[in-house]
């Protein structure tokens, strides 16, 4: 059955590497601003965006600590957007493509992400309204 | 529904995952049912004439064993069902519109892509 108010998103781009990222995330909660919900499906890089060892650090070039510097990490991102999504009532999914997690080592991801693969990516994409695909450059 | 896969690079993530990985994945999605197309175009249409496995990357010790075929991988997609197309203008762009296209694949103009668009439900440009 297709959910009108639900966009499917295929992302391939690690954290940290590219502007497309950033983008990716903008419009993931642009959506959510418009009570339109989220599936999203992690594909190759994209899946370590959910990874839940990242860590923040400090930077001397800034002149600032770890604290001072609050360093962007995509997992607060994600649970932001997700914590955005429940207080809007309105979805939010992550499935990450588990033989990408497998092949990167960063299966342990923060709560509220699944591991899946391919034929999520089918199931999602045909419950939605539409699917934005962006691979890497 | 039916969605067409645009693939317009070539070549990206091969050596790694021993495959295309859009390739990949539409040949995964495929296998659960999925209706799809695959349009080559831009440096994607590398692939429509390519004969050879890649060749095998040797870094000291380490030797692979399983470089991608990309080949055999297009003509099992076709063979599963699922259309795959080259845009004919991209491929006399790059010298290559002389030689055999592979079994199965079919060449598309530019002026021909409009149609196949609205052939799918969903278009995923990667």
């Amino acid at each position: 059955m297709s959910h009108p108010r639900t966009l499917t998103f295929a992302f391939m781009e690690p954290p940290f590497e590219s502007e497309r990222t950033i983008t990716f995330f903008r419009l993931l909660d642009a959506a959510l601003d418009r009570d339109v919900g989220v599936r999203v499906f992690a594909y190759e890089g994209a899946v370590a965006l959910t990874f839940a060892r990242q860590q923040p650090h400090g930077n001397a070039v800034h002149g600032r600590d770890s604290a001072e510097e609050a360093h962007p990490l995509t997992k607060d991102w994600v649970q932001a957007l997700q914590e955005k999504a429940r207080a809007r009532t309105v979805g939010f999914e992550w499935i990450n493509c588990g033989l990408c997690v497998d092949e990167r080592g960063v299966n342990d991801v923060i709560e509220g992400c699944g591991r899946g693969g391919p034929p999520d990516l089918w199931r999602y994409a045909t419950d939605a309204r539409n699917t934005l695909t962006i691979g890497t450059r | 529904m039916k969605v067409l896969q645009v693939i317009d690079q070539a070549y990206r993530t091969t050596t790694e995952e021993q495959d295309d990985t859009i390739v990949w994945l539409t040949r995964s999605m495929r296998g659960v049912g999925g209706n799809l197309m695959i349009l080559l175009s831009g440096h994607g249409v590398h692939y429509a004439v390519l004969r050879e496995r890649q060749p095998t990357l040797t870094l000291g010790n380490w030797r692979q064993t399983q470089p991608a075929e990309i080949p055999r991988d297009i003509t099992e997609l076709v063979n599963s069902g699922v259309p795959v197309y080259a845009v004919q203008d991209d491929l006399e762009e790059r010298g290559l519109g002389d030689l055999p296209l592979q079994g199965g694949v079919r060449p598309i103009s530019r002026r021909a892509l409009p149609e196949l668009y609205e052939e799918a439900d969903q278009v995923w440009q990667w």
